[in-house]
């Protein structure tokens, strides 16, 4: 992708992120920074491609402890949210 | 034939049109997971948005990449086994510290990805027809591995001022913004110098290890000087950092799912890095600049505070007052969390309740060390959430409540804030205790003041009583006063 179409991508990303983030209940703002963690590790992708591709064993290496590091945020992330989440009760009537 | 033209599009090696597809589908999911976060009932949802969407990204890359599966199935298993560990056993209180680690783990992530396609462009497809990486490719790197390189260490100090392994008081070199302002323009030119190094001599190796060692040292330089009280802004800017990272790799990479989530996780950290600056009533800039809470005692209220007189009562007294009241409000500091008060502290409401009391919570946005930590503390005690609100929306109720009664917070509550223009924490919003007809004040002691180090009038107003006692201890005693 040419980098205007990726810039255009970001930009608008942006602004959706201002206004869902905006929309988020304050409540639940430790969920979403343990959610968010948990998504910014799509980083991992990065880390799969190098591992895959790798030329020599030290590139391999780096790039496989990269995908552990990545590994721990996406199912740490995730599961902590989902533990949290699963706290937040309405009142029983 | 539209789909060769889409792949001819990209740069270097070919993502085939149903790849960048699944990745933006992946984008999308991304964005429904935070959506779900709009309310309680809708969030776990979400949750499981994020999910799916981080399954298609990965699925999506190996179907692709489908080398070295073994091994890259092993390195999965293994961060799968630490992090659903990690994430079952964190107790609710180590939430933040938890949150910081997880940052400085993303962090250290864009770096071994940054160095990865430093190592080998061609397989990342940022190489011209000589086989050296663009111009535009090397900006991207350089500022991501400079990102991710700040995110971790910055993370990993906040990690270790949060989890109490290091004094969370600031630690103030001299000349430090001189100097970490000089580090900052080094970086920059650095990553312009790579930028720029074209042929790729010797030197070009140097530059991007130079990039990421001084990018580690600022994110130490920056951190070390920011107070404990000052933690939800340094956190909520390392989660945004942290998205700012993963988007720079998203632009190396050409990755729609990098890029969108960067971009999301980015503003989401630095509207919460807001919130939390406008409820101290302080700048992002001053926050960043550190020191505050270094000369506490010596500003705001003086050197030497005078005695004043003041009321102390005991357990058995809170419960009389509690159980006679109408309405009463609770407010929960960082004090509670320390305490792990915030179980006994339900059972009180529910002996309330039971006596026909209307108990509320009110949240300040800054209550804890990071945004919405009192919120999950008093989930995991069961304090169903319509029952909890935040500060706007619950203020003007103190002049009809009968007791508020405030534990293990103070600056959120201290009048000085309204009046007291020399105050360091004037124009914080707080709450307007001073308006209830009962103050009940959970405290260790007298001695320590809050965490901005000024004195407090709701002390020594009439209708405060004093419960000078461990915030857990004296919850329970007053549970064991309500039978």
């Amino acid at each position: 992708m040419d980098f205007i179409a990726i810039l255009s991508i970001f930009v608008l990303a942006c602004f959706v992120g201002y206004y869902v983030v905006w929309s988020v209940t304050p409540a639940l703002h430790t969920p979403l920074m343990a959610v968010t963690n948990a998504i910014s590790s799509v980083i991992i992708v990065g880390a799969l491609i190098a591992a895959a591709e790798a030329e020599n064993p030290v590139a391999k290496y780096l790039a496989l402890a990269g995908v552990v590091m990545a590994s721990i945020n996406i199912f740490g992330g995730f599961a902590v949210t989902e533990r949290m989440l699963a706290m937040y009760k309405k009142k029983e009537k | 034939m539209t789909f060769s033209l889409l792949s001819a599009a990209t740069h270097g090696s070919a993502t085939p049109a149903w790849a960048m597809l699944a990745y933006l589908v992946a984008g999308v999911f991304f964005i429904l997971a935070l959506r779900g976060l709009s309310s309680p009932a809708s969030s776990r949802a979400g949750n499981r948005n994020g999910m799916v969407g981080m399954a298609i990204a990965v699925g999506t890359t190996l179907v692709m990449h489908g080398t070295n599966l073994v091994e890259i199935g092993i390195a999965i298993a293994i961060g799968a086994v630490l992090g659903v560990t990690i994430a079952r056993r964190i107790a609710m209180t180590a939430m933040p510290e938890l949150v910081a680690g997880f940052h400085s783990l993303v962090g250290l992530a864009a770096v071994v990805v940054g160095l990865a396609a430093w190592l080998n462009p061609a397989a990342f497809g940022i190489t011209d027809a000589a086989g050296q990486i663009i111009a535009v490719s090397r900006v991207e790197l350089g500022l991501g591995i400079a990102i991710g390189a700040i995110t971790f260490s910055g993370s990993v100090i906040a990690f270790l001022k949060l989890s109490g392994r290091m004094s969370g008081s600031p630690i103030l070199l001299p000349g430090r913004h001189v100097i970490n302002l000089g580090t900052l323009v080094a970086i920059l030119a650095l990553i312009g110098a790579y930028t720029l190094s074209g042929a790729g001599g010797a030197g070009e190796g140097q530059l991007v290890i130079w990039i990421a060692v001084l990018a580690f040292a600022i994110g130490f330089l920056l951190i070390i000087p920011i107070g404990g009280a000052d933690m939800p802004v340094v956190v909520s800017m390392l989660n945004s950092y942290s998205g700012w990272a993963a988007a720079a790799m998203g632009f190396t990479l050409g990755n729609t799912a990098m890029i969108i989530t960067g971009a999301l996780v980015g503003s989401s950290g630095a509207i919460l890095s807001y919130i939390m600056c406008r409820a101290m009533n302080r700048s992002f800039i001053s926050v960043i600049a550190g020191g505050f809470g270094a000369d506490a005692g010596a500003g705001g209220a003086g050197g030497a505070r005078e005695q004043r007189p003041y009321k102390q009562g005991s357990a058995e007294d809170a419960a009389y007052m509690l159980e006679q009241a109408e309405k009463v409000i609770i407010i929960p500091g960082y004090g509670m969390a320390v305490a792990q008060a915030q179980h006994a502290l339900r059972e009180m409401a529910d002996k309330l309740k039971e006596k026909g009391v209307e108990v509320k919570y009110a949240i300040h946005p800054v209550a804890g060390r990071m945004p919405g930590h009192m919120n999950v503390l008093l989930a995991e005690a069961s304090v169903p959430y319509d029952e909890v609100f935040e500060l706007e929306d619950i203020n003007s109720e103190f002049a009809q409540c009968d007791v508020a009664f405030i534990i293990g917070a103070n600056d959120v509550v201290n009048p000085a804030a309204k009046t007291d223009k020399s105050s360091p924490i004037y124009g914080m919003p707080v709450f307007d205790v001073d308006k209830a007809k009962q103050v009940f004040f959970i405290k260790r002691s007298m001695g320590g003041v809050g965490y901005a180090g000024v004195d407090n009038d709701v002390f020594y107003m009439n209708q405060t009583v004093m419960l000078l006692a461990d915030a857990k201890k004296m919850v329970e005693d007053i549970v064991k006063a309500l039978d």
